[in-house]
């Protein structure tokens, strides 16, 4: 009989009396107008924000104190980072930094890298992409092709990035090239570098999304030299530590949570007597964003524990892409407007336009649904 | 496999593998096919009461599971109550332990006086209604598709006084038998006229004060927690025999583990299980707590949605061979289509969630859930 390892256990008081100081901060961004929730998303790209939350004690919350952070436990992390979804609140110049590439550079990267970025991650002023696809690779990792060299004390690299989040805003790209050959398994011969945006050798070409929004870009590197000391974990360990980096990237609330400000303008809009078929959909949607938030909730326990756990990570970003792409289509069914991201003062209408567009990316990012079904049935026991 | 050890309390997992042992020791092939009316079954009105497994269980005091020490049960957590009913829906006991485990202990909270015979639960729909009467109260109503009503001690139920307001009444012998149904795995779901039943005022009593008004447990939301915990051993036992049949069958030279469309539909099903049993697992951490009636609500509803997409599947990957009765998979499959929709299908209980939600406006939104789980919304 399989069984999964979830768990209900409530978090624990630490990480709940985080709670009331991630609100009170984001009612402050709020009423202050700094940003409007249905507008925004945590891929927003926000470094006035960023810095703010860094100031206000909830960027790098788990790295040590002697980098700049708040040495606390992942699930006083976790809840800061519902809270900020459920906000709507715009994270994207400290997201990826906080959730992953500032972690991996605490646990792999040398002790050069740790003073020089960590500090900054923590202030919110350091912000970081994530160089892992490229074109051609797709979801496909092992089929890498940007080459590092060594060179000297450092190494050079050719070859190109895709659909890199914010890469003409970010400080680093954390990014995964060949450095050797791939063996038996394909997964040999990967490495991770921290590349500076900001060097001569790398330059950026906007790739702009469904909505004419200008957030993926392609990513070039021309004889770009890097040092050694930037390089994060061993040579040749890259399959290893992005495969770790990936049980952070796909558990969390972010897989479910990236429209929830359109189930809140669709409550609104519905107002306090749904019919009934109004009222039955909503419930649904209620009862498996529940589940989801339990099941998040459970990943975050394990990871905290130091446990990877790959399955279930995987299970909750399949199930919860496929709750936030279907939210948009049932919210479209049980209100009947034209979505639209023009429709000044009509917050539905919009924020359905904004994800109805958006929606798609749900399951690409962070590896496509079917590999992440691939992923699952490994750990059924299936291939 | 949620092993014994699991359990905090050594007591807990003593409990938990006595009814493992129970139930491999006495759930023969032939009596659950007996008792599901499956083909060749030929005594099959005498089984439905497998009196031999009751006794069986009653004797290891396991119908008071979850009644405190102190009023005479066993006193288990209420979590771990609920792994004794999943595992129950896994083995695809037919008898209401289930239901006595939860209605037990429900009106023990009330303050009633229990005892260890089988006790059923009647699902919501046409209201009974109580009134004064010289013995204590009368009953006036007819009940139907009560699980095992015919053969039970005693039943649980919700019903209204002449001013409107609820009670929980227990009755010590059940009222007129008038039509026995099966719902589509053969358990009985019989028809009750409780019309001139007298039942002793200290049998009908107040909802214990877990939550005050709305909010309050009713005879209807303990079965629908039942259910949903069954659901997700029948859930279990559905999506294991899946898995087992894809990496044992071979098909065009390769087990059928090996075809990319079935690890897929294999992994959206193991989805379904994890969401289902998320939501179920906090509906038994919400047993006495002021959470109970929405974490159940949510359940019922996630379990329900969870039955028809697991069982589709079971049987899409087991074949022609899992549409006869000589595989087992429909011991899952039937009652979880079957208890999908007794005490409340998941779009009533949907519904109930969707007004709550309206009710209270998107932004009550976000508290609500951050208290369901525990914290402090």
């Amino acid at each position: 009989m399989h069984s999964f390892r979830f768990s209900a256990e409530p978090l624990p008081p630490e990480a709940e009396a985080a709670r009331a100081s991630v609100r009170a901060f984001l009612d402050a961004e709020r009423a202050a107008g700094h940003f409007v929730p249905h507008r925004t998303s945590w891929t927003t790209f926000d470094a006035a924000f960023s810095r703010r939350a860094g100031a206000a004690g909830l960027i790098g919350l788990t790295l040590p104190e002697a980098y700049g952070g708040h040495g606390r436990s992942g699930l006083v992390r976790f809840v800061v980072t519902e809270e900020m979804l459920a906000a709507g609140a715009p994270c994207g110049a400290h997201w990826i930094a906080d959730r992953q590439s500032g972690p991996q550079i605490h646990r792999h990267g040398t002790e050069a890298a740790k003073r020089a970025i960590l500090p900054r991650i923590c202030r919110g002023e350091c912000a970081f992409g994530i160089g892992m696809s490229e074109p051609n690779s797709g979801s496909d990792l092992a089929a890498v092709r940007t080459r590092a060299v060594r060179d000297g004390d450092g190494w050079v690299i050719n070859g190109s990035k895709i659909w890199t989040t914010n890469a003409h805003q970010v400080d680093y790209l954390l990014a995964l090239v060949r450095t050797g050959e791939p063996g038996p398994d394909r997964h040999g011969g990967l490495t991770q570098f921290i590349v500076d945006m900001a060097a001569p050798g790398v330059t950026v070409r906007p790739i702009l999304d469904l909505s004419g929004h200008h957030e993926f870009n392609e990513v070039f590197f021309t004889d770009y030299r890097v040092a050694d000391a930037m390089r994060v974990g061993a040579e040749g360990a890259g399959w290893g530590l992005v495969t770790e980096e990936l049980a952070f990237e796909r558990s969390g609330p972010d897989r479910f949570l990236s429209d929830y400000r359109l189930l809140v303008e669709l409550v609104d809009r519905i107002g306090p007597e749904p019919d009934r078929f109004q009222a039955v959909e909503t419930g649904r949607m209620v009862a498996q964003l529940t589940a989801l938030l339990g099941m998040s909730a459970s990943v975050a326990r394990l990871l905290d524990q130091g446990v990877v756990p790959g399955v279930e990570a995987a299970l909750v970003k399949d199930v919860g892409n496929g709750f936030e792409r279907a939210v948009p289509e049932i919210a479209r069914r049980l209100v009947p407007v034209e979505p639209s991201l023009t429709a000044q003062g009509d917050a539905f209408r919009e924020a359905l336009g904004g994800v109805t567009l958006r929606a798609p990316s749900f399951t690409l990012r962070g590896g496509t649904r079917e590999v992440l079904r691939g992923v699952i049935a490994r750990g059924l026991g299936l291939r | 496999m949620d092993h014994a050890a699991e359990a905090g309390d050594p007591v807990d997992g003593i409990v938990l593998d006595q009814v493992e042992r129970l139930l491999a020791q006495h759930l023969t092939p032939a009596l659950l096919a007996a008792c599901d009316g499956a083909a060749g079954a030929t005594a099959r009105a005498a089984d439905l009461w497998p009196a031999d497994l009751w006794t069986a269980l009653a004797e290891s005091g396991l119908p008071l599971a979850l009644v405190p020490e102190a009023e005479g049960g066993i006193g288990l957590a209420a979590t771990t109550a609920a792994r004794l009913i999943r595992r129950c829906g896994r083995a695809a006991l037919p008898l209401p332990l289930p239901e006595t485990v939860a209605g037990a202990a429900l009106w023990a909270a009330t303050g009633g006086q229990v005892a260890e015979d089988a006790l059923s639960l009647v699902p919501g729909g046409g209201p009974v209604r109580i009134a004064p009467h010289a013995e204590g109260f009368v009953l006036d109503g007819r009940v139907a598709q009560v699980p095992w009503g015919g053969s039970v001690a005693a039943l649980l139920l919700d019903a209204v006084d002449a001013a409107g307001i609820p009670h929980l009444v227990r009755i010590a012998a059940p009222g007129t038998l008038r039509d026995t149904h099966h719902n589509l795995a053969g358990e009985p779901r019989d028809t009750l006229d409780l019309t001139g039943c007298i039942v002793p005022a200290a049998d009908v009593r107040a909802a214990p004060g877990w939550a005050a008004g709305a909010g309050a447990p009713s005879v209807e939301s303990v079965g629908a927690w039942v259910r949903a915990q069954q659901m997700v051993g029948a859930l279990e036992t559905c999506l294991g025999s899946a898995l087992a049949h894809a990496q044992e069958r071979q098909q065009f030279g390769r087990p059928l583990a090996k075809f990319q469309a079935i690890q897929h539909m294999l992994a959206e099903a193991a989805g379904h299980v994890a969401a289902a049993t998320a939501a179920a697992d906090l509906a038994a951490a919400c047993w006495g707590d002021p959470r109970f009636v929405l974490a159940t609500a949510i359940a019922k509803a996630r379990c329900g949605e969870a039955a028809g997409h697991v069982a589709a599947i079971g049987h899409q990957i087991h074949g022609a061979m899992g549409f006869t009765q000589e595989h087992p998979l429909h011991r899952a499959t039937r009652r979880l289509w079957s208890w999908r929709d007794e005490f409340g299908s998941d779009a009533l209980w949907q519904e109930r969630i969707g007004r709550a939600v309206c009710a209270g406006g998107g932004a009550a939104l976000w508290p609500m859930l951050v208290r369901l789980r525990g914290g402090a919304g």
